[in-house]
C-alpha cells in the first residue's frame, strides 16, 4: 500500500498555517509592566489602583488602541504580586524590564515600594509613571524617567489644617502616624504647617505599621488634651485606629486620617466612620473641565459600571497614570521612550483628576507640581454613610461637620 | 494602665498553652502562633457562617483546638519525646510552616475583623472598651477552669504526675502517652481560645500569629517555663508594664523594654520570676 500518511500530514500543516491568524505582531502592542500588592497589608489600596489602570486599559483597547503617529497600539499589562514587600519589588521590576520587555512601567502602590522600584527603573532608563507614591524624597534624587501623577506627601494634610484653622485657630493637635516613609513625610510637613497656622502640637508620635492595639496611644492622645487628630498610615492601621478612637470615646472635635477613609470599605466601620475626614487626591464631586478624557462624572459612572466598585482616589490615580501616558504617546506620535519622555516633560493639562504638570527641574524632575488635594468627610446622607467634599470651600458639596463632639 | 492589665491577661492565657506543653513534655511548641491564628479564623468563620455571637464561638473553638492539639501530638511530637530538643523544635516549626502556607493560600494576607460591640466603662476621661473587659473576664474563667482541672480532677493530677516524673507515673499505672496527648490538646486549646479572644479585640491576618507567639515566649520566660499560673500572672504584669511605660515614652519603645526584661530574666532568673513548676507542685 502506498504511504499516504506523510503527504496528508504535510498538507494538513500547510492548510492549518494558512488558516491560522499567525502570531500577533509585537509592534501592535505596548507592554506596560507593574507590580500589585495582591497580598500583604497594602492589598486594599493597591488593588483599587490596579482597578483604575485596568479600566483605562480596557477602554483604550476597546477604542482601537493608543494612536502613535499612523499606528495604533493595543495595551497589554504584565503584573506580578509584590506581596507588599520591597525585596520582591526589586526582583520583579528587573524581571519586567529584562524578561518581559516592558515598554513602560507603572509604579507599585506606596511610597516605600515606589522608592525601591524607582532604583530599578532609573537604572534601566525605563519611563515609570507613579499613581501611588507620594513621598517627595524619591523625586529629588536626580531621576530622569520617573513621573509622579499625584500630589506629593508634603501637601496631604494642608487641607485638613486649613479647614481646621477656619473653625478653631487655636486647635491642640495630636499627630499620630505610621512609621513608614509616606506617613512620616506627610506629618513632617504638616507639623510645620500646623505650627505656622498657630496650632499647639499636643502630641507627635509614630507607631509600627503592624500595630493593631492602639489603646496605649489613644490614652496618650486623651491625656495630652488634644482636640484634633491628624495622622494614620494606610488602610489596615487607619481603619483600626478609627474604630479604636470611637470605642475608647476619644471625643475629638476633628479627625483626619490618611488613606483609609477614602476606601468605600471604610463605611463598614459604621458609626466609627462618621465624621472622619480624609485628604483625597480625587473625589467624584470635583468640578474640573478636562482638556481630554472623561469628565469627573463620566469617569465615576463608567468606572463603577466597569468595576462594580465605587471609585476612590486610588482607582482614579490608577486611571490617570494610563491617561497621561496615553496623552504623551499621542503627543509624541511615537512610542520611542525619549520622545515620550519629552512629551511628558511638556505635560501641563487638566483632566477629570485635576491639573497635572511634572517638574522639569533636574533636582526634582518628574515631581508633580500641578495637582492639589481636596478634603472629604464621612457624613450621614439620607440615612446612609457617604463621603462629602468639605474643602476647598469653592468646590465643597457639604459643610464640614465640626465639632464632632 | 488598667487597659494594659486587661489585654495582658489575654496574652497570659496564650502563654499558658506554651508553658503547659513545655511543663509536661519538655517540648517548645512552635505551632503556637499558627494555633492562635486558627482560633482567630475559627471565630471569624463561625460568626460569618452561623451568625452566632462571637463569644458563643469560643466553646467550639476550644473543643476543636483540643482535638487539633491531640492530632498535632501524634503527627509531630510523639516520636520526638525523649529526643534532643532541636528535633521537636524542627518538627513543630515544620507543621507551623505548613499551616501558615495553607492559610495564606486560602485567605491571602488581607486583614480580617470580627465585629463585636459592647458598651465600655468610662472612668473620668478614659474609656475601657467593653471587649477588653469581657476578654479579661473570660480569661479568668478559662484559667480558673484549667486550675480546677489540674488540681481537682484525676486526669489533671495525672497530668501533673507525668510532668513531675514520667517514669514514676508509668510505674503507678498512669497511661503516660495518653496524658501527653491530652496535655498537648489542652495547650493547643488554650492557644486557639486565646486567638479567638484576641480576634474580638484587634484585626488579624494569617501572619498575625508570629507577634503573639513572640509575646507568649516573653511571658512564658517571665512566668517560668512549665508554670501556667506564672504565665497568667506574667501576662498581666507585662500588660501593666506597657500601661505604666507608655505615658512616659514613645509607644514603640515598649517592645524594647519588654525584650530587655526578657534577656535580664533569662540571665538572672533562668527559671522565671515565678519558677514554681507543675513538676514541683505534683510532689
Amino acid at each position: 500500500m502506498r504511504n499516504v500518511w506523510l503527504p496528508a500530514v504535510c498538507a494538513s500543516v500547510v492548510f492549518a498555517s494558512l488558516a491560522s491568524p499567525g502570531p500577533a505582531r509585537a509592534e501592535d502592542t505596548i507592554t506596560i509592566g507593574m507590580t500589585v500588592s495582591q497580598t500583604g497589608p497594602l492589598n486594599v489600596d493597591s488593588v483599587a489602583q490596579l482597578r483604575g489602570s485596568e479600566f483605562w486599559r480596557d477602554e483604550v483597547n476597546a477604542a482601537g488602541g493608543i494612536k502613535a503617529g499612523d499606528k495604533r497600539y493595543k495595551v497589554r499589562f504584565v503584573t506580578y504580586d509584590d506581596q507588599s514587600v520591597g525585596g520582591r519589588v526589586q526582583q520583579l521590576y528587573t524581571r519586567l524590564i529584562v524578561q518581559d520587555k516592558a515598554n513602560f512601567l507603572f509604579g507599585p502602590y506606596s511610597s516605600g515600594l515606589t522608592a525601591t522600584a524607582a532604583v530599578i527603573s532609573e537604572q534601566y532608563g525605563k519611563i515609570m509613571l507613579i499613581g501611588g507614591g507620594a513621598e517627595p524624597k524619591t523625586y529629588q534624587l536626580g531621576n530622569k524617567y520617573l513621573f509622579q501623577c499625584i500630589t506629593t506627601a508634603d501637601y496631604y494634610l494642608s487641607g485638613s489644617i486649613q479647614a481646621l484653622k477656619a473653625r478653631n485657630p487655636h486647635a491642640k493637635v495630636a499627630f499620630v502616624y505610621s512609621d513608614d516613609p509616606f506617613s512620616k513625610a506627610v506629618v513632617a510637613a504638616a507639623a510645620k504647617q500646623a505650627q505656622e497656622a498657630g496650632f499647639t502640637i499636643a502630641l507627635q508620635e509614630s507607631y509600627a505599621p503592624s500595630t493593631t492595639d492602639f489603646s496605649p496611644i489613644i490614652n496618650k492622645i486623651i491625656s495630652s488634651g488634644a482636640d484634633a487628630f491628624l495622622g494614620g498610615g494606610h488602610y489596615p492601621d487607619g481603619a483600626t485606629l478609627a474604630r479604636q478612637l470611637y470605642d475608647q470615646k476619644a471625643n475629638l472635635k476633628f479627625v483626619s486620617i490618611l488613606v483609609a477613609p477614602d476606601s468605600p470599605k471604610f463605611a463598614s466601620l459604621g458609626p466609627a466612620a462618621l465624621g472622619v475626614t480624609v485628604p483625597s487626591q480625587w473625589e467624584p464631586e470635583v468640578k474640573f473641565n478636562p482638556d481630554f478624557g472623561p469628565t469627573p462624572e463620566e469617569f465615576a459612572k463608567k468606572a463603577y459600571a466597569a468595576t462594580k466598585v465605587e471609585p476612590d482616589y486610588h482607582t482614579a490615580s490608577g486611571y490617570i497614570t494610563g491617561l497621561l501616558l496615553q496623552h504623551a504617546i499621542e503627543q509624541a506620535g511615537s512610542i520611542d521612550p525619549e520622545k515620550v519622555k519629552a512629551a511628558l516633560d511638556k505635560t501641563d493639562v487638566t483632566t477629570f483628576f485635576g491639573h497635572d504638570k511634572f517638574s522639569t527641574d533636574p533636582k526634582s524632575h518628574g515631581m508633580q507640581v500641578g495637582h492639589a488635594m481636596v478634603l472629604a468627610q464621612w457624613q450621614m446622607k439620607s440615612g446612609k454613610l457617604e463621603r462629602e467634599m468639605v474643602w476647598p470651600d469653592a468646590a465643597k458639596t457639604a459643610a464640614l461637620n465640626y465639632p464632632l463632639h | 494602665m488598667l487597659d494594659g492589665v486587661l489585654v495582658g491577661a489575654v496574652y497570659g492565657l496564650a502563654a499558658m498553652g506554651i508553658t503547659l506543653i513545655w511543663g509536661v513534655m519538655d517540648v517548645v511548641n512552635l505551632t503556637h502562633g499558627a494555633m492562635i491564628v486558627a482560633g482567630m479564623f475559627g471565630v471569624f468563620l463561625l460568626v460569618g457562617a452561623t451568625g452566632m455571637p462571637a463569644y458563643g464561638a469560643l466553646a467550639p473553638v476550644l473543643v476543636a483546638g483540643f482535638f487539633a492539639g491531640i492530632a498535632l501530638y501524634w503527627i509531630a511530637i510523639h516520636r520526638m519525646i525523649g529526643q534532643p530538643p532541636l528535633m521537636s523544635l524542627l518538627a513543630t516549626f515544620s507543621v507551623n510552616l505548613v499551616l501558615i502556607g495553607l492559610g495564606t493560600a486560602v485567605w491571602g494576607t488581607v486583614l480580617f475583623n470580627v465585629q463585636v460591640s459592647l458598651p465600655g466603662l468610662s472612668l473620668g476621661r478614659y474609656t475601657f472598651p467593653g471587649t477588653h473587659i469581657m476578654a479579661a473576664v473570660l480569661t479568668a474563667v478559662i484559667a480558673g477552669a484549667l486550675y480546677l482541672f489540674l488540681y481537682r480532677t484525676r486526669a489533671g493530677k495525672a497530668v501533673r504526675a507525668v510532668a513531675g516524673n514520667r517514669e514514676a507515673a508509668e510505674l503507678v499505672g498512669i497511661p503516660t502517652t495518653r496524658i501527653l496527648a491530652l496535655s498537648c490538646g489542652l495547650g493547643v486549646a488554650l492557644a486557639c481560645v486565646s486567638g479567638a479572644l484576641i480576634a474580638t479585640l484587634f484585626p488579624f491576618t494569617v501572619l498575625s500569629g508570629d507577634a503573639y507567639q513572640l509575646k507568649s515566649f516573653v511571658v512564658t520566660v517571665l512566668g517560668g517555663m512549665g508554670n501556667p499560673t506564672g504565665a497568667l500572672i506574667a501576662g498581666i504584669a507585662l500588660g501593666l508594664l506597657e500601661g505604666l511605660a507608655t505615658p512616659f515614652m514613645p509607644v514603640s519603645w515598649t517592645l524594647v523594654i519588654e525584650f530587655v526584661l526578657f534577656v535580664v530574666v533569662l540571665i538572672a532568673f533562668p527559671g522565671g520570676l515565678l519558677s514554681v513548676r507543675l513538676r514541683r507542685r505534683a510532689r
